[in-house]
């Protein structure tokens, strides 16, 4: 289980994220959403341990991660896989050699059982035989695949992912989140996703968290979604014009 | 202040750089891919520049000692002596502080800006010690073997403008190669090349790792990098020849 408690972040004199808590279940795709600015990236980027909270804990099952050592904390990240919002391949390495890269680094695994979990890893993501390409040969979509099969090489307890649909067409955003979906049913791993894209919402969100201004405005499942009267979440749910335009309509009727 | 600070900032780095690294085959494997990049890239801007500076310094002395009270074999005494004290160490280093620094500034940057550093610390790897103790190692082998090139090749190069341009017969100038030579002075440019190896490769490290920002602020990390890298040469130069010569 991880829990945020009480999580205060700022930068000089600006107050980004304001006393936030939240618990995020075990087992289950858990969502951070909230628009562009809200705080999600730096409200990951604590969880993962990447940035340090002003105040407040980040406890992941009874360990509290602000308060332990760097060595400690690396122990800790082998069991974390993080998709980046921009993929953070290595550009200089090859598909399979960034896959391999954390088995190479942290394994004694021989080049064959290395292989193996490649190739187990690219069939995972529906990505067969593009070993030896380089990421520049390779799609958005496809590269964002590229970095889920790195993020589950070594089997992690949790999956964080930033933005995982960004910059994507609808229909690869949608394969991406059934993909991230089916990881986490499939491998019983803990999934906390930070996205803006309703789709993701609605599909695979478990367990919702609504960030707004640095505030924990909602939190809550999928199915309770748009049986809501929170204004901040109906705001962030029907921003496009059309779907107000929806919205009145249903209303109206 | 901001000097202070960054000091203080490096030095409160150095014990993560040294830990003990994860797996000590791709610390291996990287630093030997550093070795190529630093030895064999910069050979011919090294080979280069010390050629130039040995035939130069050949020519200018023999025009400078040329009323006929010091004997001709002084210019390869001088050739020699100005190469092993001076020229192979210092100049070569300041050449590479602008070609190795940038290079390295801008590889650690385009990495920190990519997200490839954050990437390899959700890993679990010591970034700091990956990404830096092979360059270190590397450097502190490859730069004195290219300072070690360049007195070869400044003094070959002041054989061939001595010889050819000045009039020195090749038995005068091999006289003068071995008129009063000191093996400190040896000592003396290797240590200077491995400590300026260290400068380079450490600022250079600290000014790409520790960059925030876009582009702009990559392309003023690199420049910092060159910058600050041969003022710290040229300053510890001036300590190592008052330790070492004082």
């Amino acid at each position: 289980m991880i829990k945020a408690e009480n999580i205060v972040k700022s930068f000089g004199k600006q107050e980004v994220l304001k006393d936030i808590s939240f618990t995020f279940d075990d087992g289950k795709t858990n969502l951070i959403i909230g628009k562009s600015g809200a705080g999600k990236t730096v409200f990951l980027k604590i969880l993962v341990g990447l940035l340090q909270p002003t105040s407040g804990a980040v406890w992941f099952d009874d360990i509290d991660v602000c308060c332990i050592s760097k060595e400690q904390h690396r122990e800790l990240r082998m069991k974390i896989g993080m998709l980046f919002q921009g993929n953070a391949l290595f550009d200089s390495l090859t598909v399979e050699e960034n896959i391999r890269f954390p088995m190479d680094m942290f394994t004694t695994r021989t080049p064959k059982e290395k292989r193996t979990q490649v190739d187990y890893c690219l069939e995972r993501v529906s990505l067969e035989g593009i070993n030896d390409k380089y990421p520049s040969e390779i799609s958005g979509g496809m590269q964002k695949r590229v970095g889920i099969a790195r993020a589950i090489v070594l089997n992690p307890k949790y999956l964080f992912c930033d933005e995982p649909n960004s910059g994507l067409d609808p229909k690869t955003a949608i394969t991406i989140d059934d993909l991230i979906s089916g990881i986490t049913k499939d491998n019983g791993i803990t999934t906390i996703i930070n996205t803006h894209d309703m789709n993701s919402v609605m599909e695979i969100g478990d367990n919702i968290c609504l960030l707004s201004d640095g505030k924990l405005a909602w939190q809550g499942r999928k199915e309770e979604v748009l049986d809501n009267d929170n204004e901040v979440l109906i705001d962030f749910i029907f921003a496009s014009p059309f779907l107000q335009r929806l919205r009145s309509q249903a209303l109206s009727q | 202040m901001q000097l202070i600070k960054d000091l203080g900032q490096f030095i409160a780095w150095l014990p993560d750089i040294f830990s003990k690294p994860e797996n000590w085959g791709m610390y291996y494997k990287e630093t030997v891919r550093q070795m190529y990049d630093i030895g064999i890239g910069s050979m011919s801007i090294v080979m280069l520049i010390s050629g130039f500076i040995g035939a130069v310094t050949a020519i200018q002395f023999s025009y400078q000692l040329s009323g006929g009270f010091i004997p001709d074999y002084y210019i390869g005494y001088i050739v020699r002596d100005i190469m092993i004290i001076e020229m192979a160490a210092t100049l070569t280093c300041i050449v590479l502080a602008g070609k190795v620094g940038s290079t390295m500034a801008a590889e650690i940057g385009g990495m920190r800006q990519k997200e490839h550093i954050d990437a390899m610390e959700i890993m679990g790897v010591n970034t700091s010690s990956y990404l830096v103790l092979p360059k270190l190692i590397a450097s502190v082998i490859v730069i004195p073997l290219l300072v070690t090139i360049a007195l070869i090749v400044g003094i070959s190069g002041g054989y061939i403008a001595a010889t050819y341009v000045a009039g020195l017969t090749p038995v005068e100038f091999e006289k003068g190669l071995r008129f009063l030579f000191d093996p400190y002075n040896v000592v003396m440019m290797y240590v200077k090349a491995i400590t300026f190896s260290l400068i380079i490769t450490s600022v250079a490290c600290f000014q790409g790792y520790f960059v925030s920002g876009g582009s702009i602020e990559l392309g003023q990390a690199s420049t910092r990098a060159v910058v600050f890298g041969s003022i710290n040469i040229l300053i510890a130069d001036l300590i190592i020849a008052l330790l070492l010569m004082g």
